[in-house]
């Protein structure tokens, strides 16, 4: 297994992250706490409950977008964690970065001429519910699903085939906002609120993206095959 | 330098034929598949995005409609009938059939030419959106299906996806949501139009 991946357990975990600085997202989500010396991966890891296997297959997924986890490697690796991480993902886009970033864009907004601050404001608030109807969706009747299996019960009668059906893309227009800040705010509203939101929609669609891959190239084949072996 | 792409609109297959083999061994001039008729026009100007546009200046009331269609393109009358001198004004240029190979050349790579010095920068023209692409984001942005905004500028639904399409790459904006937006934000439609 360990040929996947560029480090395993026994690499520094302070290189890992100096290599990959985005990668320190993820560390709140399992519980990882910074200051980890000069402790290998494993060791970090294994003070805080997390199954190295795992850790680093989410690493590798979240660093490398072509690499695409065997069957077997899902089969081998706990993934107990992977539900809780996804939920807290989703509690920390919903209540800290987006109403982090619709602060930036209230302000911006009152830069603006009256009627446009409203139209951008109701694109950003549309978005944000979109979003969070997308999370809920998952948490309703995807994580407990998961999690029913994990527990050998498979009384549900969801199936993992309607989540790929209707999973949707929530970066696209997250983009478009992007583009409508980069390029067609009034000259006056592009003080430093402008600079610093851009930066933070970059930060989160760059994440939204990864967990995105996280869900496609993890969630959704660990999920078939459990339902498959429960069949 | 990209090569001209000249588009021939013109009914008669030997002009058409005549006027492709003079063009053709021009190593400067790409001469595009043609155009027989105005059917499906707009879309064929829209999809290829010509630099000059030869048409015959009897097949269309005036160059203006072609111009929204292309405003990176220059609209060249080719003549050989009698055609009222007043319609051939509107034209960036004019060429007759009875003129020899180098003078054509030498009219269709100067109006080229003008025109891009005219832009200042040949590429930056096509990125703002243009007058026909305008219209059709308005309509977007009120939430008209492609159907409906066909049927309201008389063109074929291809033609409003193509348009689209435009709109999409020139922006960077994808959704009708951010379309909206941006329309407001340039003062294209204000909220009254909005349901």
């Amino acid at each position: 297994m360990a040929k996947d991946f560029l480090y395993d357990s026994t690499s520094k975990m302070s290189d890992l992250i100096s290599n990959h600085p985005e990668l320190v997202m993820m560390l709140p989500r399992l519980d990882m706490a910074l200051g980890f010396g000069d402790r290998s991966i494993g060791d970090v890891c294994r003070r805080h409950g997390v199954d190295a296997d795992f850790f680093l297959l989410m690493c590798n997924v979240y660093t490398n977008d072509n690499y695409v986890p065997t069957g077997q490697t899902l089969d081998d690796i706990d993934m107990s964690r992977l539900v809780d991480y996804l939920r807290r993902s989703h509690n920390y886009y919903m209540g800290k970065r987006l109403p982090h970033i619709e602060g930036h864009l209230q302000h911006i907004a009152t830069t603006m001429p009256d009627k446009a601050a409203k139209a951008f404001m109701k694109f950003f608030a549309t978005y944000k519910s979109e979003v969070g109807a997308h999370f809920a969706y998952e948490e309703q009747h995807v994580f407990p699903h998961i999690e029913a299996l994990q527990q050998c019960k498979s009384d549900d009668t969801y199936q993992m085939s309607s989540f790929i059906d209707t999973h949707s893309n929530i970066e696209d227009k997250l983009d478009d906002l992007l583009q409508i800040i980069f390029k067609y705010l009034p000259e006056q509203a592009t003080g430093d609120d402008a600079i610093s939101v851009v930066h933070d929609i970059l930060m989160l669609s760059h994440d939204l993206r990864k967990h995105a891959l996280i869900e496609e190239k993890i969630l959704v084949p660990y999920v078939t095959r459990l339902e498959r072996s429960m069949a | 330098m990209n090569r001209i792409k000249i588009l021939i609109v013109e009914p008669a297959e030997v002009v058409v034929e005549g006027l492709s083999t003079f063009l053709g061994d021009q190593p400067r001039f790409a001469v595009l598949s043609p155009a027989y008729g105005t059917e499906r026009l707009t879309e064929r100007i829209v999809g290829a995005h010509p630099d000059v546009i030869v048409v015959n200046p009897t097949l269309i009331d005036n160059p203006g409609t072609l111009r929204d269609d292309a405003p990176q393109a220059s609209v060249v009358a080719l003549v050989y009938q009698y055609v009222e001198p007043w319609r051939l004004k509107a034209y960036d240029a004019v060429i007759d059939i009875r003129m020899n190979r180098a003078a054509m050349v030498d009219i269709l790579a100067g109006v080229a030419q003008n025109e891009q010095q005219a832009d200042g920068n040949a590429e930056s023209a096509s990125y703002e959106l243009s007058r026909r692409e305008t219209d059709v984001l308005v309509l977007v942005a009120k939430g008209l299906t492609n159907k409906e905004i066909a049927e309201q500028l008389s063109v074929s639904v291809h033609t409003v996806i193509s348009h689209r399409k435009n709109i999409m790459h020139k922006t960077g904006i994808k959704s009708v949501a951010g379309l909206t937006v941006y329309a407001m934000l340039n003062n294209l439609i204000d909220d009254t139009t909005l349901v």
